[in-house]
């Protein structure tokens, strides 16, 4: 589904991610780990194809498009969906308005017919539900004055709705308690499927207990330096990431 | 090649031709005193500072020295006569008229028809009114031949919204109107104040418009002043806000941009316990001016004032934000802020924020900020990100930062009648 190749890429003039490879199948979650200023964020950023993130090298397709042809809202439309670390704040734009242009803006983009009012109001309730977000939310400016676990609730609430194939979470148990942890994991889990790939960025071992990935890759230096199974993020939790660095060196 | 008009000859012949018929003999006096400082000035220039940023060719480009007149022809009110229950008062062309107009609880009378006790008040107010820097509220002065006061004595159930449309017959002249409100202590009002032209006019036309709000001892207003005329209109306006012990004001603006839109505001807190709202939106385009001068006088202690400007800047108009707050030695425990946001979508609009603070008393909380910006790329990579064009979001985006203002009005049929008309504007602009 998703494929990186030797990717380079630099943020304002600064190489960050220096030759990375990832493989990505159908229904595969892949956790990428790592130290602060491994270029974490910055993976997702330039997935998702946000300004000033610039691929320098390497190739990376989604169900074999090349992603750098396209717009933001176009690798959105076609089954990107990046889960912010630091959702924005769009006063003045209510969540409901936003959701609908989303949903329809993607339907045109994919021929289909944009779902009406109806379903569409009842299937933003039912993600509300989902992830334990009041109904008063979606009236409500697109994350204005929400507590960060709002936020993050709101994003996979978006992300239950969008109902995309590659998920990719930055960082999405930055500044969770342990109840809206479980929460974000809930959500995230029930829309695992065999056609849904899931990239899990972050840097705790903890979202790990309740999101199980079948592969955890360690980044440093902005390169993925270490893969393995899920026991490879016991083993990070416990020594730290320093040993592998060192072992890189 | 036409000679340049001079404006200030013109008008004052205007005046004293009036001057020949009047029916307020009461007034004469003020307005010759008015008229005389008017005379006086000089018209003003790119060095004048008080008009610093207008460009105000078109009055010396040709001629408006002649009055505008009613028109009972086929005139359109604007949707929100019919979406909002209230009173109405219409004028056309500055005349007041009654086929249009449907004043069930509140009335209105015309200075000309004053009884002793309101001729003093009015007299009293107009004379609270000076300011000489400003040549056309001197000139709306010295043609106060006549004008509507409104006075709000009991509970008043509906709004009342007060329409002044032009009509084609309108071009190339001048309409002045005046207008004095007062919400008696302990009362409660509503006032829509809507400027709107009938058609699509191809010509200019000048409006001069001056109102005198004054809130008596604990009384509420609620106002809105929507300027949403088309684009060749000229306005001046003027809008002073007097208010008595624990009065509460609160008032919002919208402004679309014209050849020339330039509206002063005052308020003056001249009790203590008084509370001012002050907000707005400006939306400018193509080759547009618009223009809000705020001034806030806190003259006594303990009044609070929050005010709050947002303005759209694109194509290659030109807006102004000049917002003082005047604090004077008296008025301790002052709280007062002002925040004026500036959003350009072109590199050739051009915005001039001025917020200006004078302060006199040392016990006070005061604070401003004023910003101009493009476009938050985070907040547009987030709207892409979830699949919307870049387009579409840039206009979400605008929309977005003054429905902000547009979502906290009281009174939702306003709210829901601009809403389209400002996204409507947002769409073409794109």
């Amino acid at each position: 589904m998703l494929s990186i190749n030797n990717l380079v890429a630099e943020v304002e003039g600064k190489t960050i991610l220096k030759g990375l490879n990832l493989e990505v199948k159908p229904g595969e979650v892949h956790a990428i780990m790592g130290p602060n200023g491994a270029g974490k964020s910055t993976l997702g950023n330039v997935l998702a194809g946000r300004e000033n993130y610039e691929k320098t090298d390497g190739t990376v397709t989604l169900d074999g498009k090349d992603i750098f042809e396209l717009e933001p809202e176009e690798r959105a439309a076609e089954g990107m969906f990046l889960a912010f670390q630091y959702p924005v704040e769009i006063p003045g734009v209510s969540n409901l308005e936003f959701l609908k242009a989303s949903i329809d803006a993607i339907s045109k983009y994919r021929g289909v017919e944009a779902p009406d009012s109806v379903s569409f109001m009842k299937k933003a309730r039912e993600a509300c539900k989902a992830v334990n977000l009041d109904q008063n939310f979606l009236k409500r400016g697109v994350n204005e004055g929400f507590s960060g676990g709002e936020k993050k609730r709101n994003e996979i609430m978006q992300m239950m709705l969008l109902e995309p194939k590659l998920c990719i979470l930055d960082e999405t148990d930055s500044g969770l308690d342990i109840d809206a942890l479980q929460v974000v994991a809930k959500g995230v889990n029930e829309l695992r499927s065999p056609d849904r790939a899931f990239v899990v960025v972050t840097h705790y071992q903890r979202l790990l207990d309740y999101i199980v990935p079948d592969y955890v890759h360690v980044l440093a230096d902005g390169k993925i330096v270490k893969s393995g199974g899920k026991e490879l993020a016991l083993e990070l939790e416990k020594k730290g990431y320093s040993w592998l660095e060192q072992e890189v060196a | 090649m036409s000679q340049a008009v001079d404006y200030i000859r013109e008008s004052s012949e205007l005046a004293q031709t009036l001057e020949a018929k009047t029916k307020t003999d009461w007034l004469a006096d003020f307005r010759k005193q008015r008229l005389n400082a008017f005379a006086h000035s000089s018209f003003p220039t790119r060095k004048t500072e008080h008009f610093k940023y207008n460009n105000l060719s078109a009055l010396t480009r040709q001629s408006f020295a002649r009055l505008a007149e009613a028109d009972s022809g086929d005139i359109k009110l604007p949707e929100l006569a019919e979406q909002l229950d209230a009173d109405r008062l219409v004028l056309v062309n500055g005349e007041y008229d009654s086929s249009l107009s449907k004043l069930e609880e509140q009335a209105i009378t015309f200075y000309r028809d004053a009884n002793a006790d309101q001729k003093d008040f009015i007299l009293e107010q107009l004379n609270k009114k000076n300011d000489k820097k400003n040549i056309f509220s001197l000139l709306n002065d010295s043609l106060t031949q006549d004008g509507i006061l409104i006075e709000f004595n009991q509970a008043q159930t509906k709004p009342l919204h007060i329409i002044y449309v032009a009509t084609e017959s309108a071009q190339q002249k001048t309409t002045f109107a005046n207008c004095l409100i007062r919400v008696a202590a302990n009362c409660q009002a509503t006032v829509v104040e809507h400027f709107a032209t009938n058609k699509d006019a191809t010509d200019n036309s000048l409006f001069n418009q001056s109102t005198q709000c004054v809130l008596n001892d604990n009384a509420h207003l609620n106002h809105y002043r929507l300027h949403l005329e088309e684009e060749h209109t000229i306005h001046f306006g003027e809008l002073d806000f007097w208010l008595d012990a624990h009065s509460q004001l609160n008032s919002f603006h919208v402004g679309l941009g014209s050849q020339i839109k330039r509206l002063d505001i005052n308020v003056y807190h001249q009790a203590s316990g008084s509370h001012a709202d002050l907000n707005g939106v400006y939306l400018s385009n193509a080759q547009q001016q618009i223009d809000y001068h705020t001034n806030v006088e806190h003259r006594v202690p303990h009044c609070t004032t929050q005010e709050i400007f947002r303005g759209i800047v694109g194509g290659s108009s030109k807006a102004v934000f000049n917002g003082r707050i005047h604090i004077l030695q008296d008025a301790q425990k002052t709280l007062a802020e002002l925040s004026n946001k500036n959003l350009l979508l072109s590199n050739k609009a051009e915005i001039n924020t001025k917020p200006e603070l004078e302060i006199y008393a040392d016990d006070v909380q005061c604070a401003h900020g004023a910003t101009v910006a493009k476009m938050d790329e985070t907040s547009l990579f987030y709207l892409q990100s979830r699949g919307i064009p870049k387009s579409q979001a840039e206009l979400m985006l605008s929309f977005g930062f003054i429905n902000e203002l547009i979502d906290g009005l009281k009174h939702q049929a306003v709210g829901d009648y601009l809403r389209p008309i400002l996204a409507n504007l947002f769409e073409q602009a794109a």
